[in-house]
């Protein structure tokens, strides 16, 4: 296959290419069309002759384009396609042979596009086609591709390899009439796979076609010396190649997430590589599972149990004051016992509860106090295990006695019994086997384990259920009973070695392990597994995505530990009580071998370039071509200049140069001078209101005052930029949208960087300030968000009432004294002798008021008032004090608390008459 | 015949373009403060002129006797003198002047018969009698005479280049002749001799689009009249241009040297430039020749 090879569907449509020459000659002859134009200089035209007369004909180059654009038409309508497909002459029906195994699925789309064009090729040469998947096989059953074609996206990968003998049995099953093979390999040597393929060989052509990339797939992740060790192997040993390791698992929060990465290289030659993860405890105990980054199968996923997670052990025992007596303490066994496999904390109960361990082990402690009792209750109902052991203690006590304990499984007899003791008539008792019910079926029980005290169990009539292990002589040993979603299980001997030789034996280790206190779940210790049932939880697909179980049957702990992964046994979790074991694709010391095909046999990678149809790139760039031409054309004809050229000039300019070119001179203008802007509300009158009274504000500070601002803006709050207004008008109206979190973020910075803004709830004519009000409750709503310090009516000496005029009221077009701005500190006192206390910081970032100022300031373009404001002249009056406080506001704004600066009240105090 | 609802609605929709146009020249017309103007001499008129001392001759009757009680000599009271004068209006109605080289731009028709009227207005105010050249609307005061103009303003003319029209005219009269002069010259240069036989003084306001000042075209084109009697063809438009231009100037130039000859005053205006401008010259213009 070339580096470019074209073909074409309909070639015949290139003899077309002939009557190029033509018509460059009939386009070369067709000057371009005139313009007509009234024109009255005319007359002044008359008798004026051209200079020259090139231009009578089509220039050159606009022939070319056009040349080209006829051309490019022909060849789209002539079907170009880019690499178009092989011819294979075969008419022999098509065997689509499929590995189908988890190794294959990293490359399964590639697969099911190249058995698709196949399917499509044999339904064009009316071929029968019959498709099968090795792990999962069938007779081979000739149909039309059509029928395949249908069920194709029914066709999985599966999260195991074919089974042993599956080769063998298709071999057998094949038909005997002639037919090709296309195989479809993953990569790996399957058994029986060179008899398969001299059976297939016999019936026709075979053409294998396989992953180039290797099969790589990730073991179980150990835990090693205070590490993750994780290993990957690969099939055959290429060179370098490097894979990334994640770590995925449930954040804090319930997240999933890839909580760490770790690159793995797998050297030049070698087959295996492995690589050293170190991890927190707590960070370790979150990972579900491994993956290759990039790469969906099963094999690239190492699903992790319990055998990472470090259970946490509580240790409580009642007697510690025992020193030196080591071999006595009542937790000695148990920590030689769980040192290894679990983290064990020990302390007092009040101390470790709150850490939330696992398991916690009182080991005889009787009477625990009311509130000790309380929460370890509430910690059992939510899934603890407490696992009690009886003592001196606690059969000299009287816990459980009358009434059962809501800590304690059984009610106990007062005193316990010793048998086989110096002082007792009869022999130690042993350990009587295991029950199928009981959690610790199938251990092995030692014969020199022998009991010589227990406590003794009252016989109630729930006691049969709640023993798990009893003595030769059906005494219970081991008692269990649920609360709430945790359990309680009390070992009716100590956990030294003084009542029995329990905790001296294998066994002790053993039944913990299955009480799930040790965290390591070993699969390989066939001891453990043995007639042990394991649920399915979640199982792997051949893309490693974790499926619900659903109705899979459970299997025997030996079949989980070693059986090849099947149909029956698929890859996933697997529970058993509250122990989780995972079952992986690829164990800890498989290796992946990659099949070997026969010399003779051609095998291909996936890479085949598609085929392309060029067509629609042909008849585009005709389309494009043309439009140039007819650019060309006007500008031949001198109909593209001028307004048509700016148009369009500026037409680009905006689409390239977009938002950035609009806004610019806005925030330029806007940034240079004083400018007040109101908030849109989106009711046009109130908008048109304020913009007028924000004029009317504008026009009376430059009149009165050295603030000259510019006209006033009406800015959006999600659009525009806000620093650039000292003061900002808001008018509140009941329907006005929130706004968004961006904008309110914006609103935030710009309180805090020293704008203020004036809420005006333009209704202080019937309501009182407050949520009394439609527009007071709107406005709770959207200062909600807002970072605003908490309000006072303005006080009588706030700087607002002197920064220019001396005002005692804030009128609008209603006069209402309540205006809320940011209150005083708390320590400002009022100096002896001075009118005004010593407020000298900050700039109120808020007035909150009701008083409609803006329609008191409105004025038209003229200086006329727009609105009118209460009666005759006390109106004209208010209409003053009210451009008044709008002076004074814009004055605290601008400068501050320069007039609360104590310099001046001598001044102040003078005009005030003191 | 036109029967009564045809005729009703013809004049319906005549009348519907008279106020536009009238309010145009009003409101250019206002922007000129114009008073009664006096003659700055004195005569027969309204107004108070001056106080002169009695000469031999005057009459006992011409003594004002309030003023002479005052002092010892005789004063005569002096009115100014007022009198109107006839205005002759000719604004070119031919179908050159509907041109507009932009979309939406002004005609040069369009400004003529604004600036004309406005001048009109402003004359009336003042006094004067104002009428069309030829014997269609002869030179009348009173407002009702605005009416009338504006209506005559409002029939175009079929004709490509208008010929100013020269019957008529009232012997020591004065002018204003509006027209883009892009026809043919011999008409214009006859009437204006015609006009300065009969000591007729005036304005000749030639008004030119953008485009016929510039000649902005390129490329293939087939330039026509607005009546398409001239056709001319040329296939580089953007050759034509400076020769276009050199004519255009010599045009101007003969009748810069007419007017000169002639006594009258030529004006410029452009109808991309303000009306207003050229209203103030028209005004200045025609007062200076009074």
């Amino acid at each position: 296959m070339g580096l470019l090879s074209i073909g074409f569907t309909a070639p015949w449509m290139l003899a077309a290419l002939v009557a190029l020459p033509v018509l460059w000659l009939i386009l070369r002859a067709i000057p371009p069309a005139p313009v007509r134009r009234r024109f009255p200089g005319v007359a002044l035209l008359l008798g004026l002759q051209d200079e020259d007369t090139v231009s009578d004909r089509t220039p050159w180059w606009l022939l070319m384009l056009r040349a080209l654009a006829v051309a490019a038409v022909i060849l789209g309508l002539a079907g170009p396609v880019l690499n178009p497909p092989e011819e294979r002459a075969s008419d022999a029906p098509l065997l689509i042979v499929m590995d189908g195994g988890w190794a294959g699925a990293g490359q399964w789309a590639a697969k099911m596009k190249m058995v698709e064009a196949r399917l499509d090729a044999a339904a064009r040469d009316g071929r029968e086609v019959a498709l099968i998947q090795l792990t999962a096989p069938e007779d081979p059953r000739f149909a039309s591709p059509a029928i395949w074609q249908s069920q194709l996206p029914g066709i999985q990968p599966q999260p195991w390899q074919p089974e042993a003998g599956a080769l063998e049995n298709v071999a057998l099953t094949l038909p005997e009439t002639a037919f090709d093979t296309l195989w479809i390999s993953d990569g790996l040597e399957h058994s029986g796979r060179p008899d398969l393929l001299a059976a297939l060989e016999a019936r026709g052509a075979v053409e294998v076609v396989e992953d180039d990339l290797g099969v790589v797939a990730l073991a179980p992740g150990r835990y090693e010396d205070g590490v993750l060790v994780l290993t990957g192997q690969r099939a055959g040993t290429g060179g370098a190649r490097e894979i990334t390791v994640e770590a995925h698992g449930l954040d804090p929060n319930g997240v999933a997430r890839v909580l760490a990465t770790t690159p793995m290289t797998f050297a030049s030659g070698e087959a295996t590589a492995s690589v050293d993860l170190s991890l927190p405890a707590e960070l370790r105990a979150r990972i579900s599972r491994f993956e290759i980054a990039g790469l969906r199968s099963a094999g690239a996923v190492a699903l992790s149990d319990d055998s990472l997670r470090r259970r946490e052990v509580a240790l409580v025992a009642g007697r510690e004051d025992r020193e030196g007596l080591q071999l006595l303490s009542p937790l000695h066994y148990l920590r030689q016992a769980l040192v290894e496999n679990a983290e064990v904390l020990e302390g007092a109960l009040t101390d470790l509860l709150p850490a939330n361990p696992d398991v916690v082990v009182l080991a005889d402690i009787a009477v625990l106090s009311a509130g000790e009792s309380e929460a370890l209750q509430d910690w059992v109902s939510e899934g603890g295990l407490l696992l009690r052991f009886a003592g001196p203690r606690l059969a000299a006590s009287e816990v459980s006695r009358n009434e059962e304990d809501p800590l304690m499984p059984v009610r106990l007899r007062s005193g316990g019994r010793s048998v086989g003791g110096a002082m007792s008539w009869g022999e130690p008792k042993s350990i009587a086997p295991f029950d199928i019910d009981s959690p610790f079926h199938g251990l092995a029980i030692p014969d020199e384990v022998r009991v010589e005290a227990q406590v003794v169990a009252q016989p109630d009539p729930n006691l049969a259920d709640r023993v798990v292990a009893e003595l030769s002589d059906g005494t219970p040993m081991v008692t269990r009973k649920t609360l709430g979603q945790g359990q309680v299980v009390l070992f009716h001997v100590t956990a030294n070695a003084e009542w029995s030789g329990l905790p001296l034996s294998g066994l002790f280790v053993q039944m913990l392990d299955r009480l799930a206190v040790l965290s390591a779940t070993d699969v390989d210790d066939d001891a453990r597994m043995a007639g042990t049932i394991w649920s399915p939880v979640k199982v792997l697909d051949g893309f490693g995505r974790l499926q619900e179980a659903q109705t899979l049957a459970g299997v025997t702990g030996e079949d989980l530990a070693g059986a090849p992964l099947g149909p029956e046994l698929q890859p996933g979790l697997y529970r058993d009580g509250l122990r989780l074991v995972a079952r992986n694709v690829l164990d800890g010391e498989a290796k992946l071998h990659p099949a070997d095909w026969p010399a003779r046999i051609q095998v291909s990678g996936f890479e085949q370039t598609p085929v392309r149809d060029l067509s629609g790139w042909f008849l585009a760039a005709a389309l494009l071509l043309f439009a140039a031409d007819v650019a060309a054309s006007l500008f031949v004809s001198g109909r593209l200049w001028g307004a048509r050229v700016a148009g369009w000039l500026v037409a680009l300019m905006l689409v390239g140069q977009g938002a950035e070119a609009q806004e610019n001179p806005i925030a330029i203008a806007d940034s240079r001078e004083v400018v007040f802007a109101h908030i849109k509300t989106g009711n046009t009158e109130i908008d048109n209101l304020a913009l007028a009274g924000l004029r009317g504000l504008s026009e009376t500070l430059f009149f009165r005052t050295a603030v000259e601002p510019n006209p006033p803006r009406t800015i959006d709050l999600e659009t525009d930029e806000l620093v650039f207004y000292p003061l900002v008008y808001w008018p509140i109206t009941p329907d006005q949208p929130i706004p968004s979190d961006e904008a309110y973020a914006k609103l935030n910075t710009y309180l805090r960087s020293g704008g203020m803004i004036l809420f005006d709830t333009r209704d202080a004519d019937v309501a009182g300030y407050g949520a009394s009000s439609p527009n007071g409750r709107k406005l709770q709503r959207l200062a909600a968000p807002l970072d605003i310090p908490a309000l006072e009516v303005v006080p009588g000496d706030h700087v607002l009432t002197r920064t220019f005029y001396l005002l005692q009221d804030f009128p609008g077009r209603y006069d209402s004294r309540e205006i809320w701005v940011e209150a005083a500190p708390p320590d400002a006192v009022q100096i002896e002798g001075m009118p005004f206390r010593n407020l000298n910081d900050g700039v109120t970032p808020v007035v909150v008021g009701g008083n409609d100022w803006a329609a008191a300031w409105a004025m038209d373009a003229r200086g006329n008032a727009l609105y009118p404001v209460g009666r005759g002249r006390a109106g004209e009056r208010q209409r003053e004090l009210a451009f008044r406080f709008g002076v004074n506001l814009v004055m605290h704004v601008l400068t501050g608390n320069y007039k609360s600066d104590q310099v001046h009240v001598p001044a102040l105090l003078d005009r005030l008459g003191q | 015949m036109i029967s009564y609802p045809q005729l009703r609605t013809r004049a319906e929709s005549e009348a519907a373009r008279l106020p536009p146009l009238l309010a145009q020249a009003e409101h250019l017309a206002g922007t000129v403060l114009l008073g009664e103007h006096g003659r700055r001499r004195s005569g027969l008129g309204d107004d108070f002129w001056q106080y002169r001392p009695v000469q031999p001759g005057d009459s006992l009757r011409m003594i004002d006797w309030r003023r002479s009680a005052k002092s010892d000599a005789q004063f005569v009271r002096q009115r100014e003198w007022q009198v109107a004068q006839s205005v002759m209006l000719w604004v070119d109605q031919s179908a050159s002047m509907g041109f507009a080289s932009e979309k939406n731009g002004v005609s040069k028709g369009e400004r003529a018969r604004v600036l004309a009227l406005a001048v009109a207005i402003l004359l009336i105010r003042s006094g004067e009698r104002v009428g069309l050249t030829g014997t269609t609307l002869p030179p009348r005061r009173g407002e009702g005479q605005i009416l009338r103009l504006t209506e005559m303003f409002l029939k175009g003319e079929d004709a490509d280049y208008g010929t100013p029209e020269a019957r008529a005219m009232l012997p020591h009269s004065r002018a204003l002749f509006v027209s883009d002069f892009l026809g043919d010259l011999e008409a214009v240069e006859a009437a204006l001799l015609k006009a300065a036989d009969r000591g007729i003084r005036g304005v000749l306001l030639q008004v030119l689009d953008p485009a016929e000042e510039s000649f902005p075209y390129r490329g293939r084109a087939i330039f026509e009249s607005m009546a398409q009697s001239l056709v001319h063809e040329t296939h580089k438009a953007s050759d034509l241009q400076e020769r276009y231009l050199k004519r255009l100037a010599e045009r101007k130039e003969r009748l810069r040297a007419l007017c000169a000859t002639t006594g009258w005053q030529y004006g410029l205006h452009d109808t991309s430039h303000s009306a207003q401008s050229a209203l103030l010259w028209l005004h200045r213009a025609l007062e200076r020749r009074l």
